[in-house]
């Protein structure tokens, strides 16, 4: 068992075993999606009273979901870099921020479209969730942001690393001194959740399952670019890149 | 000599000599102090100017213009708390003096708050005077404000750690540091908003309060780790 975590953190094992990985998270991923999907747009019932506005759930609550899961990821592993040392746990973080802000920019985007029939306006400050969903979304523009201006790879992984852990007990004081705020400033719109029914909710699990395994491999796919780059100059790389197979 | 014959001042001799050096330094540079409150009072003025004199606005406003020019006067004033440390090397011997980084970090992010801080809490009733706010509201603006300003010093702290010696210091120093003073800002405009209005507001200042000293006892150890990383 810990063998094989140990020969994981080598970068050319890695590099090989996430080739093998990547379709296994893949293809079931797209499967659910697809059947997800289509459950959501077609077989679910009319809501008596959102319409058909709230089929955007289906994306809507897998990518908010995958927005504070990956963030998590980077916080984690950031930890386990600084704690173990360990290079490949900080390149999953390098790897996980730009899809994270992505689905952070996602759920919002799709959150805001949701809110026009729902509330009668795109933004509603109103709403914590979507308030201390922006804020995610500055966080992530932070990280990256300072990444991105340390040339030096070991120190701006270490960096943000620490940027990271400090962002992610942040995280919960913006939850909650949110939702206090929006509390004293709640006037007509909050929309409650009421229990969902299960043929609702079914094709909403395979959503969030299926989002999650698309996640994985999307990381996966860019972890092994990064190691690919991190490891630019050693001989491993090189052989790989002058075989046959050109870096498969 | 035998080091270990050595007599080692104590932390607390440390901490103490560390806040008299930097102000002591601040003392002889006051435009290090001054411009930043002048970027307070400026941001202060900016906005009746923009919205209009009308007393009923400037009222309503009030609280959230003085928080946001407090936030940002402050956010001005980090980027140089490591930055002449950085440049003449005395960052290098308080990496590797015998004191703990975490204190030294502490000890200067203290400075700063005395520096930068206080003074802004100081003038604040004086601009709100401006802003038409009710003189019983004010004690609650410095309140806040104090524990604002405490919170936003240790946390940017971390900030100007993180990016020292770094050449795009100040708009990066922004974007790290702005997400996570939004609870800030959040909390303590919205108190004061909350005791101008006649309404209950106790919850906002506990919670500035608990945010006060969790930063002063956690972003220490955050900014020394942070500096250790900046100076490899």
């Amino acid at each position: 068992m810990w063998k094989f975590f140990h020969k994981l953190a080598s970068p050319p094992h890695f590099y090989r075993v996430a080739a093998t990985l990547i379709p296994w998270f893949g293809i079931p991923g797209l499967i659910l999606i697809a059947y997800g999907a289509y459950a959501g747009l077609f077989l679910v019932s009319v809501d008596y009273q959102q319409g058909d506005a709230f089929r955007i759930i289906y994306v809507h609550v897998p990518s908010a979901y995958l927005s504070m899961m990956a963030y998590m990821m980077m916080a984690v592993s950031g930890g386990i870099g600084l704690i173990w040392r360990l290079k490949l746990a900080h390149a999953v973080g390098a790897a996980a921020a730009p899809l994270g802000a992505a689905f952070t920019f996602l759920a919002l985007v799709t959150g805001s479209l949701w809110g026009r029939p729902m509330w009668g306006t795109w933004w509603e400050w109103g709403d914590p969730r979507l308030t201390s969903e922006l804020i995610l979304l500055f966080l992530y523009f932070g990280y990256m942001a300072l990444r991105s201006s340390i040339d030096d790879t070991a120190k701006a992984d270490k960096a943000s690393a620490v940027l990271a852990l400090v962002g992610v007990v942040n995280v919960v004081i913006v939850h909650f001194s949110v939702e206090w705020w929006s509390s004293l400033h709640q006037g007509q719109t909050v929309f409650k959740k009421g229990t969902m029914d299960a043929d609702m909710r079914i094709p909403l699990f395979a959503m969030l399952i299926g989002f999650t395994f698309i996640f994985g491999a999307m990381v996966l796919r860019r972890l092994r670019t990064e190691v690919l780059f991190r490891e630019r100059r050693t001989r491993w790389v090189r052989e790989l890149v002058l075989s046959p197979e050109g870096g498969k | 000599m035998d080091s270990s014959n050595l007599q080692q001042p104590g932390i607390f001799a440390g901490l103490v000599a560390i806040i008299r050096r930097d102000l002591l330094l601040a003392w002889k540079r006051p435009g290090d102090v001054l411009n930043p409150l002048f970027f307070f009072a400026m941001v202060c003025t900016l906005f009746p100017l923009a919205v209009g004199p009308s007393a009923e606005q400037l009222t309503f406003s009030g609280p959230g213009v003085l928080w946001v020019a407090a936030l940002l006067s402050t956010l001005l004033s980090l980027n140089s708390l490591f930055m002449s440390d950085y440049e003449d090397g005395s960052l290098d011997q308080m990496l590797v003096s015998p004191q703990p980084l975490p204190v030294l970090a502490l000890g200067k992010t203290i400075a700063h708050w005395i520096i930068s801080g206080l003074p802004l809490v100081l003038i604040s009733p004086l601009l709100a005077m401006t802003y038409r706010m009710p003189t019983a509201v004010m004690g609650i603006l410095m309140l806040t404000l104090l524990l604002g300003t405490i919170a936003l010093s240790l946390l940017g702290s971390i900030g100007a750690a993180l990016t020292v010696g770094l050449h795009r210091g100040t708009a990066l120093l922004s974007l790290l540091i702005l997400p996570l003073a939004m609870p800030i800002l959040l909390l303590g405009a919205n108190t004061v908003s909350l005791a101008a209005g006649n309404d209950v507001y106790g919850t906002g200042i506990w919670a500035l309060g608990a945010y006060a000293i969790a930063s002063i006892s956690l972003a220490p150890y955050a900014t020394a780790a942070a500096l250790r990383i900046s100076n490899e």
